[in-house]
C-alpha cells in the first residue's frame, strides 16, 4: 500500500514525534508508588518533573498569573473542578480565554483570617486550588496542608514562594511584542520558563515559551529549540 | 347562542397603590404614586386629588404634589398582595377566578341562593374585604364576567359600591358604552372611524359581516359588546399551603437560636413539599423583628433545597455580613419560608449512580460558605462593558448568574486581546512621568502632552523606571447623561523595564493601574 510504503521509506521519526511520545510514556508511567497525573498543557508538561501535575503534589509560581493560568488551563479543559483562594485580583476573564472552564472555577477571594481553613475545606472537596498564602504561615501548618493533599489527592498551586514544593516555576526575559514607543497594542509575549525541582541534584528545566501567543494560547517559541532537551541528550538517544 | 353565566365582579381600584401601601405600611391618606419607567403608572386617591394622574411624568407629578411619595411599580408585588384576599373570598364564596390582581370574578349562582339574594352576597364580600382592611372595592354583578366587571367599574364611591344589572338587561346597560373598553386599541380606534363609538353600535351590526370584516378577534368582541359574553367563570384551584413560619414568644435575640428554633419549621417545609410531589429551588424568606422590621429576601439555589439549606439562609439573611457570633439590632418574632419557585420532583431525582462529585463539591462549598457568609464564595461569569473589573460578573456560589450587560455585543473601545490575567479589584495608584519629569496628562483634546518615560508601580519616586514601550490614549466616554455613572478616562498600555506589562488609565489627572499582564 502506497501510505504505509511511504512510512517505511521515511527517515527515522522527527525530534517532535521523539519528545511527543516521550512525554506519553511519562505522563503514562507513575514515577513513584501511587502518583497520579492530572492532565497538563502540553506546553507546560514536559518542564515539570515527571512530565505531567502530580496529584498531592505543591507548585509554587513566582510572581506570574499567566503562568499559573496555564498550569491551571489543563486540569481545567480536562474537566477537574478549580478553586483560587485569597487573590481578589484574578482575572477570570483572560482565565476563561486561556481555556479554563469558569462554570468548574469557583472564587474565594477574601478568605480572611481563616484562609488555612478555607483552603483545607475546599482541597477536601477541588482537584486544584490555587492560592497566594499569607506573609506568614508556619511550618507545622505547611506540613499539615501538604498531608491533607496527600490524603485528598489534591494539588495546590501556590503564587509564591512555599516550602516543600514540588517544583517551583519562574519567568525571566519576558519580551512583549505589538507595543511600540506611543503605538500599537500588546499582543503577544515570549517568556522563558524555568523550572527548578525539589530536587536539587535535578537541572533546572527551561523553555522559551509564547505566554500567549498572539491567539491567546500558550505553545512554545518554536523557532528555537529547547535547551533542556538537547542537555539531557535525547535527541542523540533518539537518534541514534 | 351559548348560555351566558351569570357572574360577579369584585374590582379594587387602584389595587397596585394599595398593595404598596400594605406592604410599606403608609396611612390610606397619603399622596403615593407608583411609577414605571419614569412615568406614573398608579396613584392614590390623595395624589390624584392634587392633579397627580396616570402617565404623567415623574417630574411633572412631583411638581404637582411636593409631598408625593415614589415607588417602582412591582407587578410581581400586585399579585402577591392579591393572594390573600383571594383566599378571604374563597373561605366565604367557592369558584373565585382571578382576573387580574385587583380584580376577581366569582360564579354568582350559588352565593346569591347562599345569602338569600345577589345584594346580601355582594354585601357579605364586601364586609370579608373590609375585614381584611381594603376599603373602597366595587362590585359588579351581571350576565357575563364581562358585563359584570364594566357593571363595577361603572359604580360610583361611597354609598353606592354595589352595581347590580338585573337578568337579560346586560346588553341595555352596555349599550350606551364607550367603545374603547373592549380593550382592543387597534379595532376601537378603527370602529370609530368608521363611526361606531358605542358598544350598542357595534352590537347592532350584524355578527356575520363583523366575523368577514374583522375575524376572529372582532367577532369575540362583538359578542362583549352584545352582552352575549359566554365566558365561563373558571374557578381557580387553590395553591396549596407549602409555606411554614415559625413564632417565637418571646422574641430570641441571637442568631443561632433562632435558627435552632426555626429547624423544626424548616423540616416541616421540605416534608410539605415532597408530600406534594415538589421540590424547590427558590425561597422567600420573611423575618419579623420585635420593632415591627420586617426583612424579606429570595434564596436560589443550584439544585434544590434541603432543611439544612433552608436553616443556612436563615442564618445568612439574619447574619448579613457580620458573624454569626454578632448579636442582632432587635429581636426576632417570627420567621416564615415560602417557596419562590418550585419543580417537580421527578426532574430531581438522583440516578442510580448518584450525581456523586457534583453534591460533593456543594457540600464543601456551602460549608466554607457558612464560615465567610454567603457572598464570599463566588463564581464569574464574562459580560459585557468597557472596564475589566465590570466585565467579570461575580455571583455567589449557589445564585444563578444575572449578567447586567450582554456580553455578546461588541462594546466598541473595550481591550484587544490577550486579556489581562491580574486584574486589580481595587486601582491602584501609580505615576506616570515624562522625559522632563513633568507627570504626563492628556489635554481636552485629548492629544497626549508628551511621551511617557517613566513609570512606578507604586506611585513612590524610589519606584521609577524607564518605560520600554507604550500606547496610547484610547479615550472611554460612558453615559455622559447620567452623572452617577458616567465614565470619562483615557487607557494606555505600558511595558515597564523588567518586562511586565501595564493597563493603565488617566481619570481627572491621576493615573491608575487598572490591570497587569504578568
Amino acid at each position: 500500500m502506497p501510505q504505509s510504503a511511504a512510512t517505511l521509506s521515511s527517515t527515522a521519526p522527527t525530534l517532535e514525534q521523539v519528545r511527543d511520545l516521550q512525554g506519553r510514556i511519562r505522563q503514562m508511567q507513575a514515577t513513584k508508588l501511587e502518583t497520579r497525573s492530572l492532565h497538563t498543557h502540553p506546553a507546560i508538561a514536559e518542564l515539570l518533573p515527571g512530565g505531567a501535575l502530580r496529584a498531592g503534589a505543591t507548585y509554587s509560581v513566582d510572581g506570574s498569573t499567566t503562568l499559573l493560568m496555564a498550569l491551571l488551563a489543563g486540569p481545567s479543559s480536562a474537566g477537574a473542578w478549580c478553586g483560587v483562594v485569597g487573590m481578589p485580583d484574578f482575572g477570570a476573564e483572560a482565565a476563561a480565554r486561556f481555556g479554563i472552564d469558569l462554570d468548574r472555577l469557583v472564587l474565594i477571594p477574601h478568605p480572611g483570617d481563616q484562609w488555612l481553613t478555607v483552603t483545607a475545606a475546599v482541597v477536601d472537596v477541588l482537584t486544584v486550588v490555587v492560592t497566594r498564602p499569607p506573609a506568614r504561615t508556619s511550618d507545622a501548618n505547611v506540613a499539615r496542608l501538604n498531608a491533607r493533599l496527600r490524603q485528598r489527592g489534591a494539588t495546590l498551586i501556590v503564587l509564591g514562594g512555599w516550602p516543600l514544593s514540588e517544583a517551583r516555576l519562574s519567568i525571566s526575559n519576558s519580551r512583549w511584542d505589538g507595543l511600540g514607543a506611543g503605538r500599537g497594542y500588546l499582543s503577544a509575549r515570549q517568556v522563558t520558563v524555568t523550572v527548578t525541582g525539589r530536587n536539587t541534584m535535578d537541572y533546572p528545566q527551561s523553555a522559551r515559551l509564547w505566554l500567549p501567543d498572539p491567539e491567546e494560547r500558550f505553545r512554545e517559541v518554536s523557532d528555537q529549540r529547547p535547551r533542556a532537551i538537547q542537555e539531557r541528550g535525547i535527541v542523540r538517544e533518539a537518534v541514534g | 347562542m351559548s348560555r351566558v353565566t351569570r357572574a360577579i365582579v369584585l374590582w379594587c381600584p387602584d389595587w397596585p397603590v394599595t398593595a404598596t401601601m400594605q406592604e410599606h405600611g403608609i396611612a390610606a391618606d397619603a399622596p403615593v404614586a407608583l411609577v414605571d419607567r419614569n412615568l406614573v403608572f398608579a396613584c392614590s386617591a390623595a395624589a390624584r386629588s392634587e392633579g397627580v394622574q396616570r402617565g404623567l411624568r415623574l417630574r411633572e407629578a412631583q411638581f404637582r404634589c411636593t409631598g408625593l411619595e415614589v415607588f417602582p411599580y412591582d407587578p410581581v408585588l400586585d399579585a402577591r398582595a392579591f393572594e390573600p384576599v383571594l383566599a378571604a373570598i374563597e373561605e366565604i364564596m367557592p369558584g373565585v377566578q382571578l382576573v387580574r390582581p385587583g380584580t376577581c370574578a366569582i360564579r354568582a349562582r350559588g352565593p346569591s341562593r347562599y345569602y338569600g339574594g345577589e345584594e346580601q352576597a355582594a354585601v357579605a364580600l364586601l364586609r370579608c374585604l373590609g375585614d381584611l382592611g381594603i376599603s373602597g372595592a366595587r362590585v359588579g354583578i351581571a350576565d357575563g364576567p364581562f358585563a359584570a366587571e364594566q357593571a363595577a367599574r361603572s359604580t360610583r364611591g361611597g354609598s353606592g359600591t354595589v352595581r347590580i344589572v338585573l337578568a337579560g338587561d346586560s346588553p341595555q346597560f352596555l349599550a350606551p358604552l364607550p367603545i374603547g373598553l373592549l380593550g382592543q386599541s387597534a379595532l376601537a380606534t378603527l370602529l370609530r372611524r368608521l363611526g361606531i363609538n358605542t358598544l350598542g353600535d357595534f352590537a347592532a351590526l350584524g355578527a356575520t359581516d363583523v366575523r368577514e370584516r374583522f375575524d376572529e378577534a372582532g367577532a369575540r368582541a362583538h359578542v362583549l359588546a352584545g352582552g352575549r359574553d359566554g365566558a365561563m367563570v373558571v374557578p381557580r384551584i387553590p395553591p396549596k399551603q407549602l409555606d411554614s413560619s415559625a413564632s417565637f414568644e418571646p422574641p430570641l435575640d441571637r442568631i443561632d437560636q433562632v435558627t435552632f428554633a426555626f429547624r423544626a419549621a424548616a423540616d416541616a417545609f421540605i416534608a410539605g413539599l415532597t408530600r406534594a410531589g415538589l421540590v424547590c429551588t427558590a425561597i422567600r424568606i420573611e423575618v419579623e423583628t420585635e420593632s415591627g422590621q420586617t426583612s424579606e429576601r429570595s434564596w436560589q439555589h443550584p439544585r434544590l433545597f434541603t432543611a439544612a439549606d433552608v436553616v443556612d439562609r436563615v442564618r445568612w439573611q439574619l447574619q448579613g455580613s457580620g458573624s454569626i457570633e454578632s448579636g442582632l439590632t432587635s429581636a426576632i418574632t417570627r420567621v416564615r419560608v415560602e417557596p419562590e419557585s418550585v419543580d417537580d420532583i421527578g426532574h430531581h431525582e438522583v440516578g442510580l449512580w448518584g450525581g456523586g462529585a457534583d453534591e460533593r463539591i456543594h457540600h464543601g462549598l456551602s460549608r466554607v460558605q457558612s464560615m465567610l457568609g454567603h457572598d464570599a464564595v463566588l463564581t464569574a461569569t464574562i459580560g459585557g462593558g468597557r472596564v475589566l473589573a465590570e466585565r467579570q460578573v461575580l455571583v455567589p456560589w449557589g445564585d444563578r448568574a444575572i449578567a447586567a450587560k450582554a456580553g455578546a455585543r461588541p462594546w466598541p473601545g473595550s481591550l484587544p486581546a490577550p486579556a489581562p490575567s491580574t486584574v486589580f479589584e481595587v486601582p491602584r495608584s501609580v505615576a506616570v512621568l515624562s522625559a522632563t519629569d513633568e507627570p504626563v496628562d492628556v489635554d481636552e483634546r485629548g492629544e497626549i502632552t508628551g511621551p511617557i518615560e517613566l513609570f512606578s508601580p507604586t506611585a513612590s519616586r524610589s519606584d521609577l523606571q524607564p518605560v520600554a514601550a507604550w500606547a496610547g490614549p484610547w479615550p472611554i466616554r460612558e453615559r455622559w447623561w447620567d452623572a452617577a455613572q458616567s465614565r470619562s478616562l483615557n487607557r494606555f498600555q505600558v511595558v515597564d523595564a523588567s518586562g511586565t506589562a501595564w493597563l493603565l488609565m488617566l481619570d481627572e489627572h491621576r493615573w491608575w493601574a487598572e490591570a497587569r499582564y504578568d
